[in-house]
């Protein structure tokens, strides 16, 4: 049995499987905002991962390909803006400051949040970069002092919530234009929020990918800073 | 299908060195995607382009790519369980906030526009 172990075949093979459950029970249920597949999925692969006691780094290792694939995916996010690129005119500098701010208010709420509730200092810097996209999050988290990989979750866990809620809790904002919508759940739930704003809209799915980019970007030039701040 | 995946791993790879090369905080696949923007719009890509094609495919199912991140969740039950209210409310909280913010203040400067 240790090939079975050793080959990537399983891993893989489980969560194409919890993947393609999810898919089912979204179209089943009509497109319902809480059967987003990414959650499905991850709830029946930690489930599995826990009831048969699979080795959680062999099952790291299993997935590489996958994890590989969102790099390319998210040079791929290049294609719906270049598609949208049009409604990009005179948004520029709105984009550029609600991102910033938005970076700032992501990463100094974490942190004072956490604090408030009696979160330790190693919990506050391991939720700090929470907003931004996973392979930046995971880095970041790393080098200021947090539990990188209970960041990466974490970070997947902003990030469907983005995918679950984000719409519904921007209406209740009163949030209504397309590219204003796209960049806040971009700017706080990464790809997981921009594959719903791509289904949602294609400008908003644009502004989601191109707001990720940047929040990327603006959280890994505030965090330090801040942290230095509050800590 | 392999010519489209040729120009997005490629775009990556550009974009890694460079963030290598200029020790720049952003990661390579984020300028990768700058430069697949630059080169969409300098060859005025149709939809039939072929990394727009399987640029296309990959955004299909981007869910499905973040999926072995979050399942490593299992691996940190204890630690959640134990400080579970401050990780559940700090990062609801967090990301409410941080959604109004940008929501507001796009609309807010792009007034008419957005």
């Amino acid at each position: 049995m240790t090939w079975l172990s050793d080959s990537p075949l399983f891993p893989l093979v489980l969560t194409l499987l919890a993947y393609q459950a999810g898919r089912a029970l979204h179209a089943r249920t009509g497109g319902h905002a809480l059967a987003q597949p990414v959650l499905v999925a991850v709830v029946v692969v930690g489930a599995a991962l826990l009831l048969l006691d699979v080795d959680l780094e062999a099952y790291r290792d299993g997935t590489a390909l996958l994890t590989f694939l969102l790099g390319p995916a998210t040079v791929a996010l290049a294609v719906p803006l270049h598609r949208q690129v049009d409604r990009l005119r005179g948004l520029l500098v709105p984009l550029l400051v609600a991102v910033a701010l938005g970076a700032v208010v992501s990463v100094a709420s974490a942190v004072l949040l956490t604090r408030a509730l009696g979160g330790d200092e190693l919990l506050q810097r391991t939720l700090a970069p929470k907003a931004a996209t996973a392979p930046v999050s995971i880095a970041l988290s790393g080098e200021n002092g947090g539990i990188a990989q209970l960041t990466a979750a974490l970070t997947i866990v902003a990030g469907i919530l983005g995918a679950v809620a984000g719409p519904a809790v921007l209406s209740l904002l009163r949030v209504r234009a397309r590219a204003a919508r796209g960049i806040a759940m971009g700017a706080v739930s990464h790809g997981i929020g921009t594959s719903r704003a791509l289904v949602e809209d294609r400008t908003e799915g644009a502004f989601s990918g191109l707001a990720m980019g940047l929040t990327a970007l603006a959280t890994s030039l505030v965090l330090p800073l801040v942290l230095a701040l509050l800590l | 299908m392999i010519a489209g995946l040729t120009w997005l791993l490629g775009c990556q790879l550009v974009g890694e060195v460079l963030v290598r090369a200029t020790d720049a905080p952003v990661p390579g696949p984020v300028v990768g995607m700058v430069v697949l923007f630059a080169v969409l719009r300098v060859r005025r890509a149709a939809d039939d382009a072929p990394a727009v094609r399987v640029g296309d495919a990959l955004l299909r199912h981007l869910q499905l790519l973040f999926v072995p991140a979050g399942a490593g969740v299992v691996g940190y039950l204890s630690v959640l369980r134990e400080d579970a209210l401050p990780v559940t409310v700090a990062l609801i909280g967090s990301w409410v906030l941080g959604l109004a913010v940008v929501g507001w203040t796009v609309t807010l400067l792009a007034r008419g526009r957005a």
